[in-house]
């Protein structure tokens, strides 16, 4: 175990101080509500010698990502840091890095997109970039923030992976809310993350390489496979790394956190921040003799279906909460991937849906209570009046 | 200044065997400026006709490190690799000198690709902007952009029998990247070697950034008769459409001035594009892309403080 230090953080200082004892190569950002902070407190390290980061203030979240994914191609460990409409602003360099297989690493600070414009969180902004092939990493608080990102600079450069990840935390309930947390000695953040060194990259002019060509039908695809490959690849290395964190720690990461799931009957799968919430009305439930069980999904991309499917074979009911609306007309993204993870199963396990929280309302411990109440309905019932609800909004 | 000679015993950058259009200006224009160049380079390359045509999976025509990012953001992508060679440079990971240098069409400059091509300006990286500005998106099947000449005919701004080609002058983006206050701006064509090549040795000498705007010909959209790509070249800055000049540490300095009056009509004439312009009806838009020209050019003269013509 390593020399700790407890301290009280915001969720957004928490995530600029992996950064600074990460001490990237270069960081390029624009600021964004709620991510901003971050920006501010990295831009104050620069300025104050406390990193040995070349910061880039561009001037938009494209040109952050664009110079991103030069300086990883420059061979440097480079990170950017966004939320919501920067996100999405960055949509189509997202692609090109993961498909460049550039280990860049980024913070998001989940904000609901735009319009109506809001500053409040949902997870709409990194669902939407569900698809652009990078690793994606969900922390519950400021605690889980701060790990994941040290976690995801060895993730991100394993040589089996070699593709960007995202690490996510709920805007202003995580990132502006003061917690206690527990962080790990400057040297050994140091030595855990280790030093970046790629096999090929721009900057070596003995070796020159040719990178982003125009690659067509004759070899785009392959490139693809191999892209899925390492995708697939992450998976272990996301637990051989969260292994590794946890004998330095004492907290090890794994794929998802189970929370008093193994005898339960209704169980909720959530993301972030309201699996704390989730977790309390859990144990009130569990004090009255209820079989409540919680699924806390931390990696979504890789998906582990496999394992989520395993941890819910014995469950009657499930309650997956998505806290973004996919306008699929069947639900949200993790409900769509859980309902098809479970379909192997051949049981008769019944998954519904409940979009919650968007734009940042609120829920709260006896809202998880009414809707374990609605999941043991259905338990006794065998009836499902609706497959995905809208849980707290006004019809 | 290297003769001819020298220049042609240099190892290209950029070899044979890509795949632009034969009489295409970009691998003239690129070529010239690289010429200029003695350390080891990275190159970005905005998506465009230079960069399918370079770099075609399994095959490479450059020498140099090279990065195609997309289509806006040539400029961002290579501020992020000078970034990260001035910071492994720090820490003593790489020795060697290294230069920096970005290309676009002027699609990927002049429009799409402006606001990450002023940002990187603004923040001073040491890199060299070119922009190959042909007059319209030619790898896409020659659509009008900002840079394309007023009347012509493109894709996106047909000689239709209401509207002739298109409605506005081009934008004078040399002049926007000069009002940046960036060490060296220049526009230059490669008819001109002797010029071309020494400002691409100053753009690449200067500490800070340095942009070149570089008239390359597309015989494809222009429809001029390929071989006499070099007279089309010289009609455009003879007839003052394309005027040879550099602005140094915000010093404006004209390079070339044309012995004599050549109306514009002159190098129009040379072209498909115009064609049309040349009916009866539509001689006035001759006139007025004439006037512009003729006002472009005596501010030109007024910011070098030359002498207006009588
Ligand atoms: C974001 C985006 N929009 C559009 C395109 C399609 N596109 C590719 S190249 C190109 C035109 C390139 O024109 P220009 O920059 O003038 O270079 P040229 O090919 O003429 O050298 C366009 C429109 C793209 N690749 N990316």
């Amino acid at each position: 175990m390593v020399n700790t230090k407890k301290v009280a953080l915001t969720g957004n200082e928490a995530v600029a101080q992996a950064m600074k004892q990460i001490n990237p190569d270069v960081v390029a950002a624009y600021p964004i509500t709620p991510q901003t902070e971050i920006v501010q407190f990295f831009s104050s390290f620069v300025a104050n010698g406390q990193v040995d980061t070349e910061f880039v203030t561009v001037e938009s979240e494209h040109s952050a990502m664009s110079a991103t994914v030069g300086a990883a191609a420059g061979g440097a460990r480079a990170m950017t840091a966004t939320s919501a409409n920067g996100l999405a602003l960055m949509w189509e360099v997202l692609y090109i890095a993961a498909s460049n297989r550039l280990p860049i690493v980024m913070p998001v600070v989940n904000r609901a997109l735009s319009a109506p414009i809001n500053i409040h969180c949902d997870h709409a902004d990194s669902m939407g970039a569900r698809d652009s092939g990078w690793i994606q990493l969900y922390s519950e608080n400021a605690q889980e923030a701060y790990d994941n990102v040290i976690q995801a600079i060895r993730i991100a450069e394993h040589p089996d992976v070699l593709l960007p990840v995202m690490v996510t935390m709920d805007g202003f309930i995580i990132s502006h809310a003061l917690e206690n947390l527990e962080i790990i000695d400057d040297d050994a953040v140091k030595e855990f993350v280790g030093e970046y060194k790629p096999d090929m990259h721009l900057l070596d002019p003995d070796n020159p390489i040719t990178m982003g060509p125009l690659d067509l039908y004759d070899f785009y695809f392959e490139h693809k496979r191999q892209q899925a490959e390492a995708m697939k690849n992450a998976k272990k290395v996301i637990l051989e790394v969260g292994k590794e964190y946890g004998k330095l720690t004492g907290r090890e990461y794994g794929l998802f956190e189970k929370y008093k799931l193994d005898d339960a009957e209704e169980a909720i799968i959530v993301l972030n921040s309201a699996a704390g919430t989730a977790k309390e009305a859990v144990d009130a439930l569990r004090e009255k003799g209820k079989k409540a069980g919680l699924l806390k999904l931390r990696v979504f991309r890789p998906f582990p279906y496999q394992e989520i499917a395993d941890a819910l074979k014995h469950v009657k009911v499930v309650g997956v909460m998505d806290r973004s609306e996919g306008f699929s007309d069947f639900g949200g993204p993790v409900f769509s991937q859980v309902r098809s993870a479970l379909y192997d199963l051949k049981q008769d396990i019944k998954v519904v849906n409940y979009i919650y929280g968007l734009g940042g309302r609120d829920i709260a411990e006896e809202d998880f209570a009414k809707i374990f109440g609605n999941l043991e309905k259905i338990k006794t019932t065998g009836k499902i009046d609706n497959l995905v609800s809208y849980y707290g909004v006004r019809e | 200044m290297a003769t001819l000679k020298e220049l042609s015993q240099k190892k290209e950058v950029l070899t044979g065997g890509h795949r632009l259009c034969a009489g295409c200006g970009h691998g003239i224009a690129t070529r010239m400026v690289l010429n200029a160049v003695e350390d080891p380079l990275v190159v970005s390359v905005a998506t465009g006709c230079l960069e399918v045509a370079t770099t075609i999976y399994p095959y490479t025509a450059w020498r140099c490190s090279f990065i195609h990012n997309a289509f806006e953001n040539a400029a961002a992508t290579i501020s992020g690799v000078e970034v990260a060679y001035r910071a492994l440079k720090r820490k003593g990971k790489i020795e060697k000198d290294m230069k920096f240098v970005a290309f676009g069409g002027d699609g990927g400059t002049y429009d799409i690709g402006f606001q990450s091509l002023s940002g990187a300006m603004e923040r001073g990286h040491n890199i060299v902007y070119v922009c190959l500005d042909n007059g319209a998106y030619m790898n896409t099947g020659i659509q009008r952009s900002s840079a394309t000449p007023f009347g012509a005919d493109t894709t996106t701004s047909p000689a239709g029998k209401v509207i002739p080609g298109k409605q506005q002058f081009r934008k004078d983006l040399t002049a926007v990247m000069a009002d940046h206050n960036i060490p060296y701006v220049a526009q230059a064509s490669p008819h001109n070697w002797k010029d071309l090549h020494e400002k691409a040795r100053k753009a690449f000498e200067v500490d800070g950034p340095a942009f070149l705007n570089i008239l390359s010909p597309c015989p494809r959209g222009w429809r001029y008769n390929t071989p006499d790509i070099s007279q089309v070249l010289k009609l455009a800055v003879e007839s003052r459409y394309w005027p040879l000049f550099e602005v140094e540490n915000g010093k404006w300095k004209l390079n070339h001035r044309p012995k004599k009056y050549v109306p514009v009509e002159e190098w129009l004439k040379l072209q498909g594009r115009f064609r049309h312009l040349f009916k009866e009806e539509n001689r006035h838009l001759i006139d007025k892309l004439q006037k512009e020209v003729d006002r472009r050019w005596d501010i030109l003269l007024e910011r070098c403080g030359e002498k207006k013509e009588e």
